[in-house]
């Protein structure tokens, strides 16, 4: 669903900050996008959701390659894959809900309230539903983001850095929903520095690390 | 104008919901709101103004078609004579399309307000009346004057209502200033309107940003703000359209002879013209704010 041939990108300037890039992320399957701060990880998944097209190589997502699709086919595609950004952003004009209802709304859909509700239950924001997002706290704000990437129900879930501004029982909180996604059949890919996370992931789960250094992605080794 | 009004249409059937994903936002609407409004209000004077000058206009060259008189006036025993000769000439003169004795009647219908209704017409010596209607490019007054003057001398030609011709080119004129000013009108209002859909989609870069990041379409945002704006504008163009009609009516009516002023206003089914000034103003609106907001999202990435 999300195919990288030999991509590189850069943002101008010296040289490319990623480089002949191959990844595959196959249906069902759980990676970690590792590496250190700067390396080019939200890079990496701007171009899986087509913020970002190739300078070189192709990414093909759902089958379509990024440089051919028109605007409307990238906002189709970013209905097929749920996001959680680094930077979380909402419209703080909104309640919690509807920001979390936010994808059906553009996408013309009638708002479930019932799932809606179930949804807000499962990311333990059942209280939160009128609060306005600068109101919330920060792993309140991510919760919310994750269920505002799933509310379309895509096929692929990105997260990044999900338990940046978190403490440590709030991410194991939210590595456990992300985990059960996986778990009903939802692709995942996590970008995070935090090795503790990645360490904690993999006794819950069968997970790829993928590293970042060198300006290549590859398979990290058994020493995680 | 199907075109037009087909998505104009689909604007109204106001769906709250995709609304809501756009901030009110204050300062912009009430440009829009007050420059709108300010423009209806303009332009109904601006209509009143183009209409009156009109009608003006037309009652003039009526009065201006029959604007020639002769005045025959002879020995007794010359004039039916002269009147003859006079006729003679008028119909071999190019740009008279007719010519007419009046009869005792209207003689002495045009003479009643001076004299009383018991005027003996046939007995006093009253130069006869002949009334010259002329067809679209008129005669030439000089040389019709030397030939009357040859072969009826008793004939004078009276084209003093000529003096109205300056006045009806300069209501033509008046008439033609207001369709300008009407467009003028519109063109500043949809500059306004284009300036406040600008600054609104600069105030709200983030919130389409957001909206891009879930998946929405450029479609779908530029219809928020084309929405609100082209509602906005009809609002606005509905209080000052009211406001300037109201001031229409209130004009005071000094109904004397039908001055230029006092002719100001609408007559008839003209009333309901001005009706078509907040539609126009949506119209106007929408293609405005939906240009403008298919510039920025194309601009924005
Ligand atoms: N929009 C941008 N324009 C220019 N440089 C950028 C931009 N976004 C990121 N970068 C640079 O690219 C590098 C990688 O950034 P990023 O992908 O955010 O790394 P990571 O997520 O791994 O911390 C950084 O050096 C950053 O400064
Ligand atoms: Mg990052």
């Amino acid at each position: 669903m999300i195919e990288f041939e030999e991509v590189s990108y850069g943002y101008g300037g010296t040289g490319p900050l990623l480089s002949d890039i191959n990844l595959k992320l196959a249906p069902g399957s759980f990676h970690f996008l590792t590496g250190p701060s700067g390396a080019g990880k939200t890079t990496l998944i701007k171009l899986c959701y087509g913020a970002l097209v190739p300078t070189q190589g192709r990414a093909v997502l759902f089958d379509q390659d990024v440089r051919q699709m028109s605007r409307d086919d990238i906002a189709e595609t970013r209905r097929k894959v749920g996001v959680v950004h680094q930077d979380v952003q909402f419209l703080d004009h909104l309640t919690l809900a509807e920001n979390v209802a936010l994808p059906l709304t553009v996408s013309g859909r009638a708002t479930e309230m019932q799932d809606l509700g179930d949804l807000l239950g499962w990311v333990g924001l059942t209280g939160q539903v009128e609060a306005r997002p600068p109101e919330l706290s920060g792993g309140e704000r991510q919760r919310a983001a994750l269920a505002r990437a799933v509310i379309m129900s895509p096929e692929v879930i990105l997260a990044d850095e999900p338990t940046g501004n978190v403490d440590w029982d709030m991410s194991q909180r939210l590595l456990k929903l992300l985990i059960e996604l996986n778990r009903m059949g939802k692709t995942v890919l996590i970008a995070t520095h935090d090795m503790n996370l990645i360490r904690a992931a993999k006794a819950q789960v069968q997970a790829r690390v993928l590293r970042i250094s060198d300006h290549r992605v590859q398979l990290a080794g058994a020493d995680l | 104008m199907n075109r037009f009004l087909a998505p104009i249409l689909a604007l109204l059937s106001v769906d709250t919901q995709a609304d809501r994903v756009v901030p009110p936002t204050g300062f912009t609407a009430r440009l829009t709101v007050f420059a709108s409004g300010a423009m209806a209000f303009l332009a109904v004077f601006a209509l009143a103004l183009s209409l009156a000058t009109g009608r003006l206009a037309e009652q003039w060259s009526d009065a201006l078609a029959q604007s020639a008189t002769i005045r025959v006036a002879a020995p007794e025993g010359q004039v039916d004579q002269q009147v003859l000769a006079v006729m003679e000439i008028l119909q071999t003169t190019p740009g008279v399309a007719d010519a007419r004795v009046l009869t005792d009647d209207e003689q002495r219908a045009l003479l009643e307000p001076w004299f009383g209704p018991d005027l003996p017409v046939e007995t006093l010596p009253i130069p006869r009346l002949i009334e010259i209607i002329e067809d679209g490019d008129g005669f030439d007054p000089e040389g019709l004057r030397q030939r009357l003057a040859g072969e009826a001398p008793g004939a004078i030609l009276d084209d003093h209502s000529r003096w109205r011709e300056p006045l009806v080119r300069a209501a033509g004129r008046l008439r033609l200033l207001g369709g300008v000013s009407i467009a003028l009108i519109a063109l500043t209002t949809a500059a306004m309107i284009t300036l406040a859909a600008n600054a609104a989609l600069a105030a709200n870069d983030q919130v389409i940003h957001v909206l891009r990041l879930v998946g929405a379409r450029d479609r779908y945002i530029a219809g928020a703000f084309v929405r609100r704006f082209t509602l906005r504008a009809f609002a606005g163009a509905a209080i000052g359209m009211l406001a300037g009609l109201l001031a229409i009516l209130l004009l005071p009516s000094a109904d004397v002879g039908g001055g230029f002023l006092t002719g100001l206003g609408f007559r008839g089914w003209h009333w309901l013209l001005p009706l078509l000034i907040p539609p126009l103003a949506a119209i106007v609106a929408f293609l405005a704010t939906r240009q403008a907001a298919n510039t920025t999202l194309r601009e924005l990435t």
